[in-house]
């Protein structure tokens, strides 16, 4: 079994298994980075994630449009990102309070709506991969590589572009000045408060996204708490990345390879309980938090409402 | 708080109400919710104040639903006040029953009068041991302990299916080859006393028992004390002399062990066995998160959160009792608790307006974020630019 474990064909399995699953973490934890950068921190995102999940599945469920559905869950995100920008900016909330405030409401929203409007599991014919002509039939490469949905490459995609809106441009300028230093970047005239409400809002859509793909790309259907704590492992991995994209990506790639190990040594019948095996991830980001949070720093102004001239 | 009280008599009663009013405004919201879902609000929130006030037997289903809400809450209140979030009430929980589960199952033959004390230490242990690890992770290796503390849910969560899927399983399931995940029945010498014929457990009364000693504790002892101080301002407390590290790693455990005590009791006063379906709510019904909330709405004061629980603890009987009555699922109680939490702490602003006008500290009712501490070094933005 063992042996089994490290054929060729199972080795292309868990990659390209784990490049799939590293959709919903890439889109919620880059969201997520976008917010802390500029000083807010959404502990919510499980929950709109849910709710993104529910109003994709939904759509597209009735229309037969992945692409509405898509578009169904970036408004419910952005929506909820608005919400959750409004309560922590603008009335100064406590952050990590009112992040499990909005986790609680997608929470039992989104299977209330479920249960009410839907009743059962159903399918629905989600995003399908793309076949590239040549490509896709390349041996090792074709599989790993060029045999996914729009929404995988979508979420690699947007690495790169969110490294660069993040680190060359001016609006990512204000969005890390927002979070290292606000008094400084509102006395050179950036409203602190309108760059934090746009990366909250930013960060509510990609965590739309993120359910979406789970929804109508990944699994293709809908159950209550579909999204099982991604949201949460996404925050963490914020984190583990140290703030920056290619750590979100380097935590989400590694945090699905491995959870795809898991579930093809499930599938293998490896003689590891299966409980140990889902434990497996969540113990290693204890682990690596352990090791690698004393040497990091949290962006300053994170948490930390911004009140203007005192 | 006696702060407060001294300068003005309005304050702390706005206070008080803010919360009540945020609530109502959570209700209404709900009211319109209900109306779109095609149910009569009127007639659901009857259906709901019959289901968990309408007969003893409704009431004593509030409070015994009140009481893992109550259990967690104090803990959150230790930990909060010393300035560390604990986020992970359902993962203590667990801890906690189980270890309580596996006394219980191996002492079977021993009295109840012994029996029943080493269940509930073992709840207060695996708890406190599942609380502790988040505060040495937090205190020594700076590891946030929000997240540990979510992550310790979950492993709390797969360690539970294992032992309830394997070696704590019950015999007669697997002899009858239907391999539910739950434990035997515990000797009946493990079984809390109870106010027959209702559901109400010894646990309940333990937890106001402990409201009020998790009170001293805070206010009256010098641990609580240096708990609270740290909580306030880590720095001061270290210059003044306070291990800080060391209390933080005792909020956390405390709170932790509160936890994994309720767990304990809802074994041993409510179940009388060990089960899962796969995930934490399964077990706790989601009583580690709604004790956070019931803790803020008792504005983190052990006795504050004692009405606090029993207001949520109806609200969940009662959602049940809705769900039945006018066909809304029982999650609508958990979409309006999140509304409430995001209602409550939002509406703060203007308590701490109220007191700013009245010259006071800016309380924010929290105490301040010790993961920023305000001497941090100002960050170069060119050379995070460069990276």
């Amino acid at each position: 079994m063992i042996n089994q474990l490290f054929s060729a064909a199972t080795l292309i399995g868990i990659i390209a298994s784990g490049i799939r699953l590293a959709t919903p973490y890439l889109y919620a934890t880059i969201g997520e980075t976008f917010g802390q950068r500029s000083g807010l921190l959404n502990l919510g995102v499980d929950g709109i994630m849910l709710m993104g999940a529910y109003a994709a599945f939904f759509t597209t469920f009735k229309t037969g449009s992945p692409v509405l559905g898509l578009l169904a869950a970036i408004t419910i995100g952005g929506i909820m990102g608005l919400s959750m920008a409004f309560i922590s900016i603008t009335l100064k909330a406590e952050q990590g309070i009112s992040g499990i405030g909005v986790y609680l409401f997608g929470l039992g929203m989104s299977n209330l709506l479920f249960r009410k409007m839907l009743g059962t599991v159903e399918t629905v014919s989600g995003f399908s991969s793309i076949h590239f002509p040549f490509l896709s039939d390349i041996p090792v490469i074709g599989p790993i590589f060029f045999n996914h949905n729009l929404l995988v490459y979508g979420a690699f995609v947007l690495v790169p572009i969110s490294w660069f809106v993040l680190n060359k441009t001016t609006l990512g300028l204000k969005i890390r000045a927002a979070g290292e230093n606000p008094e400084a970047a509102d006395s050179l005239g950036v409203s602190v408060e309108r760059v934090r409400y746009f990366a909250e809002t930013l960060g509510g859509v990609l965590a739309g996204v993120a359910g979406a793909s789970l929804s109508i790309a990944l699994l293709n259907v809908f159950q209550q708490n579909l999204t099982n704590g991604i949201g949460f492992i996404a925050v963490a991995l914020v984190y583990f990345g140290r703030w920056r994209m290619m750590g979100a990506l380097a935590g989400s790639m590694l945090f699905s390879t491995v959870n795809a190990l898991q579930l093809w040594m499930q599938v293998l019948g490896v003689p590891i309980p299966p409980d140990f095996a889902v434990m497996m991830p969540y113990v290693l980001t204890i682990l690596v938090l352990a090791f690698t949070a004393g040497r990091v720093r949290a962006p300053a102004a994170l948490s930390k409402p911004f009140e203007r001239g005192d | 708080m006696s702060r407060q009280s001294k300068h003005s008599k309005v304050g702390p009663l706005l206070g008080t109400l803010m919360p009540l009013f945020a609530t109502l405004i959570a209700l209404l919201i709900g009211a319109v919710m209900l109306l779109a879902l095609d149910a009569n609000p009127i007639e659901a929130y009857s259906a709901m104040i019959s289901g968990a006030f309408g007969n003893p037997n409704a009431m004593a289903d509030t409070v015994v639903r009140a009481t893992p809400l109550l259990f967690v809450g104090l803990g959150i209140c230790i930990a909060f006040r010393g300035g560390v979030v604990n986020i992970g009430g359902e993962g203590q929980l667990i801890a906690g029953a189980v270890a309580a589960t596996i006394v219980a199952l191996s002492l079977s033959q021993w009295p109840s009068s012994a029996i029943i004390p080493l269940c509930l230490v073992a709840g207060f242990l695996a708890g406190g041991i599942w609380g502790g690890i988040a505060g040495a992770l937090k205190a020594y290796l700076n590891v946030n302990e929000t997240l540990s503390t979510i992550m310790l849910n979950m492993i709390a969560v797969q360690g539970m299916n294992f032992l309830l899927r394997g070696p704590l399983m019950d015999p007669i399931q697997v002899e009858q080859g239907s391999f539910i995940p739950q434990t035997a029945r515990f000797a009946r010498t493990t079984d809390l006393p109870r106010l027959v014929p209702t559901r109400l457990h010894a646990g309940a009364g333990l937890a106001v028992i402990l409201a009020i000693l998790v009170y001293i504790f805070l206010w009256r002892t010098v641990i609580g004390y240096r708990i609270r101080a740290v909580g306030l301002n880590p720095h001061a407390s270290r210059a003044a002399g306070i291990q800080v590290e060391r209390h933080i790693v005792l909020a956390l455990l405390l709170s932790g062990a509160l936890a994994g005590l309720g767990g304990a009791t809802q074994v041993l006063g409510l179940h009388h066995r060990m089960f899962t379906d796969g995930s934490a709510q399964g077990f706790t019904g989601g009583a580690g998160f709604n004790g956070i909330v019931a803790a803020l709405f008792g504005k983190l004061h052990p006795l504050g959160t004692i009405p606090a629980s029993l207001l949520f603890g109806a609200l969940l009987v009662g959602a049940n009792h809705m769900q039945r009555a006018v066909q809304v699922p029982s999650d609508f109680i958990t979409a309006l608790n999140g509304l409430v939490v995001v209602f409550v702490v939002g509406s703060e602003i203007w308590s701490r307006r109220q007191a700013r006008r009245r010259e006071l500290l800016p309380d924010t009712g929290y105490p301040p974020d010790v993961r920023h501490p305000p001497d941090a070094a100002r960050p170069d933005l060119k050379t995070e630019a460069r990276t």
